[in-house]
């Protein structure tokens, strides 16, 4: 047993239903109780799908235990294929019909349905979201697709993208066209927009591209296998990244690399003057894993900012991330506790979060900017405009968001020259934020977390160190003030001075 | 028990035979009400013992993520948990162990059982009192099923309640107990009308802290706010309480109503009613004037959701001047529901229960105005082209008595209005 406030991840037949949402033809018939409908307003409501997901549930009640839910299922499998009239059919179960054991897929196959009835096991008690939509489509492909001729072309399947994935529908439309530009042709996009028919012509593609290994590593290893296609293993998140993808899909094609950079603008954006600013800016990272090390290659190498932690919520992915964090001299955080990672982020105290919707209200309580890199989504991560995250223009998406959230170069230094007069206030914050980033929530009391990091006994300070501190500009005054503090108490110091908060100053220079 | 001369229970809906649906039901488990009673409570915390699909849930009901961490959590079950039922109880009794000592400001503990703990049959019960002897004086630990096997949506709220009522201190004082969770700002004017109707001593369930829970006996006359709380009234007559059958207090029409039937027991005279209530009256008719002029003449169908449908139907129909094609609700409570009933004009089908595709079928058939309905359905609807109004927004808004009167009205005519305003089409074109 294990306690959770907030989770990364839903249940395993969430992730089945990431799957079965965003493909066509396909309808899924899930053995599970009243209540567990709530799933669909992940995709009607986050995502704004005007359809509701293809899954019809069987939402048993108490009273259906005693009797018969073995019957309920075959009844609402019969219906649902009845009125979808589906080209392929997945049955499963959710967490408590896992419980009762009815065995979803052999009560299907008895009522010999005309269509594949694809049965799914996932372990509710034991995995989650990524595993169970990696499961599904791994599950799918092999029931449909077929080793078969080669196209004439060069050609290659896009695999990974999902219902309610961070930006993938964007990133499909972006890949295709870097593809396009090479003279490959797209086979396949799968799961989204693919009907089981579509599946059935994986095996046409001379090459499988992995775009993200939470929801399709499984599926590229076996069609490795079986169906002979090698896939990409770089994920075209970032300039240098893209460029390694590019360079994967010619040696997989034997056609050389045609890119147009023209529209890249990240690498001369980095390097403008007004982004002198961001060298050095200490910032923490959090996603899945992909996200999280595609995240890490940019700040490091194509922002300039200094990562000083990292970390993913899929343990299944953990090794890549603890690599990549020894690489940085830094111990990777692998959790799914979101508390763990909210007193990571207190105690390192970065100037910018590069994480999930979850670190975005760890960086409103904590006064720090946060940009969102992946899942899990909110509503305000599917905007209307295009905004993909891989190839060169979604480099250029990164540099405009991750920087957004900071206050820009110039900026910075006018409200250093006009902190004093009376016209300004420094507590406005920005003025591209709303004024609203600095402020401490103020509907919750402080949490254990919080209250731990102001040890009894801390140092005071004295009125003239609280004017100077003061003086310091909003957006570093939290990090001013509690390295002061820890300084302080390092060296047993009862009282702060001016003095103590230049010293301090000096200490923590870098 | 009402003594509102202008319900006639011979008339409205009573008759209404009611189709009673079994398929399968787009609604929520009772889990949600957690969502509102922990912000209502706040020195309680609500431990769901469950799967990762109830964390899931209490997180995507919500939609919004507050508080770093907020007073309610999932214990998740695990393979090992599943394996021995022993194991079971030692992993819970060690997570509360831990969770009361980094939460000294927790007074009460639920332990809310889910589908999964009921069907391994982990008796929360026996738990919440062997943890409860661990933790008295300070911690006080109940337990109630929030689970969708037993619970739909606001049902978790009855089972909350339901839960308290045997623990709470005998009285043989006449003191009114007003019974369902309502928003702090509603709950006081509705303690100011009462006051002003001389009526008291006024005890609330749920009361806002653990040390103030409300005394119940033999002359408490319970009176509810929300429809959906038939196992706490049960609960509440065992302890001897009368529990008064009146309409609830919906708009303006229902808060009169509600008020009338107390003021009966309390024998309030007609002028001191009239005196505490004329302005209020005339102030809600006007801000519902605002939106029935939006709402007037529209046809609108109730998708099965918090049992608030019926007096919503009647308030909307009567007030608002629309026409109900069909309301369904997860449950009737016929006892409860009886003077609403009276007072909603015949003509809806009444269904309980639901089938969601059949049902979605008979929409797209009548093709109403509007469409109230789950966050699941409303864009879908809305897609095909009909106007939905969200039903959770029911319950997380104040809507009850007089001054929200107008706010509740406001809440189906926006949707309408926003329609009415939008517009893609050329210039002097047709959209």
């Amino acid at each position: 047993m294990k306690l959770t406030v907030w989770t990364y991840e839903g249940p395993p037949h969430v992730g089945a239903m990431r799957v079965a949402t965003a493909m066509t033809g396909v309808h899924y018939v899930l053995h599970a109780p009243q209540g567990d409908t709530y799933a669909d307003l992940l995709f009607t409501m986050i995502e704004r799908r005007g359809q509701r997901p293809p899954v019809s549930y069987t939402t048993f009640q108490a009273r259906d235990l005693g009797s018969d839910t073995a019957g309920l299922f075959r009844q609402t499998l019969q219906a649902a294929y009845d009125r979808f009239r589906p080209q392929a059919l997945i049955v499963g179960a959710s967490c408590t019909a896992e419980l009762i054991q009815d065995d979803p897929g052999g009560l299907a196959e008895s009522l010999g349905l005309p269509v594949p009835v694809i049965p799914l096991e996932l372990p509710s008690y034991q995995r989650k979201e990524n595993f169970g939509a990696d499961e599904t489509f791994l599950a799918i492909c092999r029931a449909l697709a077929r080793p078969m001729p080669r196209s004439e072309r060069p050609s290659c399947n896009l695999l990974g993208a999902t219902a309610l994935g961070f930006r993938h529908r964007d990133d499909v439309a972006e890949i295709e066209g870097l593809l396009s530009d090479m003279g490959i042709a797209v086979n396949l996009v799968a799961p989204l927009g693919a009907s089981p028919a579509d599946i059935a012509r994986m095996g046409a593609a001379h090459f499988n591209v992995l775009l993200y290994p939470e929801t399709a590593e499984a599926t590229c290893r076996w069609a490795e296998r079986t169906l002979g296609q090698p896939y990409t293993r770089s994920i075209p998140i970032g300039v240098g990244a893209t460029r390694d993808f590019l360079a994967e899909v010619a040696q997989l094609s034997g056609l050389p690399v045609r890119a147009d950079e023209s529209r890249l603008r990240l690498p001369w954006w980095s390097r403008s003057v007004d982004s002198t600013y961001l060298t050095g800016k200490r910032v923490f990272i959090f996603g899945d894993a992909t996200h999280a090390l595609a995240a890490a290659r940019i700040a490091g190498d194509e922002m300039g900012f200094q990562v000083v932690g990292l970390g993913a919520y899929n343990r299944e992915f953990a090794r890549p991330v603890r690599a990549a964090a020894q690489a940085l001299g830094l111990e990777a955080l692998i959790t799914d506790d979101y508390l763990e990672v909210e007193a990571a982020i207190a105690a390192l105290q970065p100037e910018l979060i590069l994480g999930t919707q979850m670190e975005r209200h760890i960086g409103k309580r904590l006064g720090i900017p946060c940009a969102v890199i992946a899942a899990p989504v909110h509503v305000q991560d599917f905007p209307a405009r295009t905004s993909p995250q891989m190839g060169f223009e979604g480099a250029n998406v990164i540099f405009y968001t991750w920087v957004h959230p900071l206050v820009m170069g110039l900026e910075e230094h006018l409200l250093t020259m006009f902190r004093d007069d009376f016209e300004f206030s420094d507590e406005a914050g920005a003025s591209h934020h709303g004024g609203h980033g600095a402020q401490p929530a103020p509907l919750s009391a402080p949490s254990p977390t919080e209250a731990a990091a102001l040890p009894a006994g801390s140092p005071t300070w004295l009125a003239e160190a609280e004017a100077e501190l003061r003086k310091v500009p909003f957006f570093v005054r939290g990090k001013a003030r509690r390295n002061t503090e820890a300084f302080a108490a390092l060296h047993g110091m009862a009282a702060i001075s001016v003095e103590t908060l230049y010293e301090a100053k000096a200490h923590y220079a870098r | 028990m009402t003594e509102l001369s202008s319900i006639d229970t011979s008339r409205g809906c009573t008759d209404t035979p009611v189709l009673r649906e079994r398929g399968q039901r787009e609604v929520f488990c009772g889990l949600t009400g957690i969502v509102w009673l922990h912000r209502k409570m706040p020195d309680s915390f609500f431990l769901v013992v469950g799967s990762r699909t109830c964390a899931h849930l209490l997180q995507s009901a919500a939609g919004v993520m507050i508080f770093a961490e907020p007073r309610f959590g999932t214990a998740i079950l695990e393979e090992k948990d599943l394996a021995g039922l022993a194991d079971a109880n030692a992993e819970l009794d060690r997570e509360v162990d831990r969770l009361l000592a980094r939460r000294p400001d927790i007074r009460r503990l639920f332990l809310v059982g889910s589908c999964p703990s009921e069907v391994i049959k982990l008796d929360l019960a026996r738990a919440a009192e062997r943890i409860g002897q661990r933790h008295a004086p300070r911690v006080e630990v109940l337990n109630f099923s929030g689970s969708g096997i037993e619970t739909t949506f606001t049902e978790g709220e009855d089972a909350c309640l339901a839960a308290m009522v045997p623990g709470l201190p005998a009285t043989d004082a006449r003191e009114l107990l007003v019974v369902g969770a309502l928003p702090d700002v509603v709950e006081d004017q509705m303690l100011a009308l009462l006051a002003r109707l001389g009526i008291g001593p006024v005890r609330l369930l749920p009361a806002r802290r653990a040390d103030s829970a409300p005394t119940v006996g033999p002359q408490t006359v319970a009176a509810l706010v929300q429809p959906f709380l038939g196992t706490t009234a049960a609960a509440l007559a065992e302890r001897g309480a009368r529990v008064l059958t009146a309409p609830f207090p919906f708009g303006e029409e229902g808060t009169t109503a509600w008020l009338a039937a107390i003021a009966a027991e309390w024998g309030v005279d007609a002028a001191t009613f009239a005196a505490a209530t004329d302005a209020p009256r005339a102030r809600a008719r006007k801000a519902v004037a605002a939106a029935a002029a939006t709402l007037g003449g529209k046809r609108i169908f109730f998708l099965p959701d918090s049992q608030l449908e019926l007096p919503l139907a009647r308030f909307l129909t009567r007030e608002c001047g629309m026409t109900a094609v069909e309301i369904g609700t997860p449950y009737l409570h016929a006892g409860l529901m009886a003077a609403e009933l009276a007072l909603l004009a015949p003509g809806p089908a009444i269904v309980e229960g639901q089938d969601v595709e059949a049902q979605l079928d008979r929409v797209r058939a009548a093709q109403p105005d509007l469409t109230v309905c789950g966050l699941g359905l409303a864009n879908p609807l809305e897609a095909e082209g009909l106007a939905t109004k969200w039903a959770i927004e029911l319950v997380f808004t104040p809507v009850h008595f007089y001054d929200q009167a107008g706010d509740l009205a406001a809440l189906f005519a926006r949707p309408l209005r926003r329609r009415a305003r939008l517009n893609f089409g050329p210039t002097g074109g047709q959209p």
